[in-house]
């Protein structure tokens, strides 16, 4: 990563999408900036921390985040929120609720959409958020066009009194590409709340007044899309031409790179008039744009006859091959060479998998070896008779607990969901006790509320809470418990054990996440007793550990090839000629030791003890 | 001229992106057009890496598509062998002998391919194959970790890249304290692939 505080003006420097993001909300004037780390939009906030004049925050969830630049704008700064797609449904409300106020400083939202889901549960399609929510939407379609159009986005804003919602997807928040950079914007103005409660109080009387503004505004945004700079024809030869956006825009020049293009810079609202000029040109009309047919049913809708999810998959992202193969199915192209017969190979998958030394392993270990779960495992379906153990899930690293040989979850659906998936199988009435896993940053964005639900409603499930003590799935932020904020100062840290015991939780454990003999007896009376309980699994993330002591081998005299260490499904752990080994360049050596502890044989050791040199 | 891409691959840890990112870098220099893009999945460690380069004139899709990337520059063999479709026919192939197996195979499930089991594969697409033992040069070093910079001096002989434009970018990315090392493990890498015979 550059440090981009110190790229001059009119020079050229190769940058990431969400890079270009946060220089180009720099120089445009940002003052307020908060979000919530999730991929592919993490970097943006990680970069706008660099800058000393702008306050820049590590939200608790994505709702606070567009609260605080709310309130930021309300004070008259610009300000910006950044997440993942799914973050914006978090965050829905007080988006709907910004579009009905209105703002002051410009308010720009940024959602970093994640089409094939790279790292994600779903791939929405956020463009409708701005359908929903009467808002302009922005889409930039290189490095270059995010850096240009953060200016814009401000501008826009504050002209036609907006959130603007600047959407990327993971192609364009993860490639780098040239950008000439600008000299920055001086800012104006400094920050000053003054009080219009027929603007930020939205009583109903003021909020009626207001949707009449918001219709209003719509219509003027209708017309300031037929002139805007992000919308643009380049001309071309050919019986098709494409409307295209973002990343696609790409793959289109590569695939018809003399074609007609209607780029479009902003997808909402549409420049009705140009579209109506661009396809009265051409003989065939088609739009290529990833995921949903946002831009293509809109067309459709002005009664112009368009086409193309008909042939353009609304699975999974794009590719150029994807958009070629999608071409030549639809008759647009000629069958080329491109897609030769390749024989695909049989080759050994690499699925993501725990690190070594990861503190979540032993906790799914141990879940694994509960009496009750074994009987759920092996009952399967049939399981009415005898109490079982179910085990609710939820987002971050531990959700590859779910796969072989640990097999530790049942549920994963969004963020905090384990708590209230848990309650809401218990109150269902399975005889099954229910534990819900959730990671210390989850729990902090979206856990409490459904704790104090699980405590007020008489729950007697386990919450188990991960806490290695950071937010590690996407490249290890401070939250709230960590006490660390974005800017890496130490700020005051919020106590898992004293928020849980303040919400009324009696029965709260704090244990060794590296101690299997702990894990299991805590599983073990947290699932026998009818009161709600709380255990908090604690253990640094291995990757910010320095590796300490030497690491842990195996005596082949006593191995006995049991297996039973490769239950714990640690990357250090093989089968070498014949025999089980432990890779010493990723072992964590006393850092963990779980191996060690599972033996049943006493065959893992380090040389001089247990084992035999 | 005509666009050069480049198709990096290999496993979390080994620094394919730091070397995307010099190669990205160096094209950046020689004032091109240039884009580059990964996909990392959601793995930490140890899972796969694919990098993708472009350079030339004017590049538009910063992914390569398939049975386009000029030249395939591996640091793991069996990922090497996986992202081959990716490679044009008669494309060169820049591999290092190292493999790392993935839990499917170390588990005892699954079995890792031989090395005449990888090269049949690529050969069905290269033209040109450098398999190259990097390891045990780097190892010689005395940090093993300089095998994507050495793989990096080795690839500067297949480009059209100066050396002036390498150097300047391997100095704006590399920490001072371990420039030294990986200058010498470039150098070795030049070396290396100069000697080589193909393939």
């Amino acid at each position: 990563m550059h440090n981009i505080e110190q790229l001059e003006a009119g020079k050229t420097f190769l940058l990431s999408g969400n890079e270009a993001i946060a220089l180009g909300a720099y120089h445009a004037g940002l003052k307020v900036a908060a979000a919530y780390p999730g991929t592919p939009s993490t970097e943006i906030l990680e970069n706008l921390a660099q800058f000393d004049s702008v306050y820049a925050e590590w939200s608790t969830n994505e709702k606070v985040a567009v609260e605080v630049a709310m309130g930021a704008s309300y004070a008259g700064v610009r300000c910006l929120a950044s997440m993942k797609h799914v973050g914006l449904n978090v965050a829905a409300d007080p988006l709907l609720s910004a579009s009905i106020t209105g703002i002051n400083g410009g308010l720009v939202i940024v959602s970093a959409d994640d089409p094939g889901m790279h790292s994600s549960q779903n791939e929405q399609d956020n463009r409708h958020y701005a359908r929903l929510a009467k808002i302009p939407v922005l889409e930039p379609y290189d490095s270059q066009s995010a850096y240009d159009f953060m200016f814009l986005a401000f501008d826009i804003s504050e002209q036609f009194d907006t959130p603007v919602l600047f959407r990327t997807t993971t192609r364009i928040s993860h490639s780098k590409s040239v950008v000439r950079v600008r000299e920055a914007l001086s800012v104006k103005g400094k920050a000053l709340f003054t009080a219009n409660c027929e603007k930020f109080v939205m009583l109903p009387a003021y909020a009626r007044k207001r949707h009449v503004a918001v219709e209003e505004r719509m219509k003027e945004l209708k017309r300031y899309a037929e002139t805007s700079p992000v919308n643009g024809i380049l001309e071309g030869q050919g019986l098709a031409g494409i409307i295209t956006c973002g990343i696609s825009f790409q793959y289109v020049k590569e695939v018809f790179p003399n074609a007609p293009i209607l780029r479009l810079g902003m997808t909402y609202p549409l420049p009705e008039r140009m579209i109506r000029g661009f396809a009265s040109r051409i003989e065939k009309l088609i739009v290529v744009e990833e995921l949903d047919p946002f831009v293509e049913e809109i067309v459709k809708s002005m009664g112009v006859e368009v086409s193309g999810k008909s042939f353009i998959p609304i699975t999974g992202e794009l590719s150029p091959e994807i958009v070629a193969s999608s071409a030549i199915k639809a008759g647009l192209l000629k069958e080329t060479a491109i897609m030769d017969d390749f024989c695909k190979v049989d080759l050994p998958q690499r699925p993501p998998s725990l690190c070594p030394g990861c503190p979540h392993r032993g906790l799914f270990y141990a879940l694994g070896k509960n009496p009750r779960r074994i009987r759920k495992k092996a009952s399967g379906a049939s399981s009415q008779v005898q109490s079982g153990l179910v085990v609710t899930g939820d987002i971050g690293c531990y959700t590859l607990g779910a796969l072989p040989p640990l097999g530790g979850l049942d549920t994963c659906a969004c963020m905090g969901a384990s708590i209230g998936h848990a309650l809401g199988i218990e109150k269902a009435g399975v005889t099954d006790k229910v534990v819900a896993v959730i990671g210390d940053s989850t729990f902090m964005h979206s856990g409490l509320t459904s704790l104090a639900d699980a405590v007020y409603n008489r729950s007697s499930i386990t919450v188990v809470i991960l806490d290695n003590m950071t937010t590690a799935m996407t490249g290890h932020q401070g939250h709230p418990g960590t006490g660390i904020n974005a800017k890496g100062e130490k700020m005051q840290a919020v106590s898992l054990e004293n928020a849980v015991r303040g919400i009324g939780v009696e029965d709260v454990l704090v244990i060794d996440a590296f101690d299997i003999k702990a894990l299991r007896d805590a599983i073990a009376t947290a699932t026998d007793s009818d009161k709600l309980s709380v255990v908090i699994v604690r253990g640094e993330c291995a990757p910010l550990r320095r590796r300490s002591g030497a690491s842990r081998i195996i005596d082949n005299t006593r191995c006995t090839q049991c297996n039973t260490c490769f239950k714990l499904a640690c990357p250090a752990i093989q089968y070498q000629g014949g025999s089980v080994y432990i890779d010493p360049d990723l072992c964590a050596g006393d850092n963990c030791g779980l191996c060690e502890q599972v033996c049943p044989v006493g065959a893992i050791g380090v040389i001089g003890k247990a084992v035999a040199e | 001229m005509k666009n050069i891409s480049v198709l990096m691959t290999g496993i979390g840890g080994q620094g394919i992106i730091l070397a995307s990112d010099i190669l990205a870098d160096t094209a950046l220099r020689m004032g091109w057009d240039v884009k580059k893009t990964d996909s990392i999945g959601m793995a930490q460690r140890g899972g796969s890496v694919i990098s993708h380069v472009r350079m030339g004139e004017a590049v538009n899709s910063p992914l390569i598509p398939v049975g386009k990337a000029d030249v395939l520059f591996g640091m793991e063999k069996l990922e090497a062998a996986r992202s081959c479709p990716f490679l044009v026919s008669g494309g060169k192939a820049l591999i290092s002998n190292y493999g790392s197996p993935p839990l499917s195979v170390t588990s005892g499930g699954g079995k890792y391919p031989a090395d005449e089991v990888i090269l049949d594969i690529i050969r069905k697409r290269a033209g040109e194959i450098f398999f190259i033992d990097g390891i045990t040069k780097v190892a010689d070093l005395g940090n093993i970790r300089t095998l994507n910079v050495f793989l990096l001096g080795a690839l500067s002989v297949l480009l059209p890249l100066s050396l002036e434009a390498w150097k300047e970018s391997l100095e704006a990315r590399l920490p001072q304290r371990i420039l030294d090392i990986n200058l010498a493990a470039f150098s070795l890498g030049q070396k290396e692939i100069k000697n080589a015979g193909v393939d």
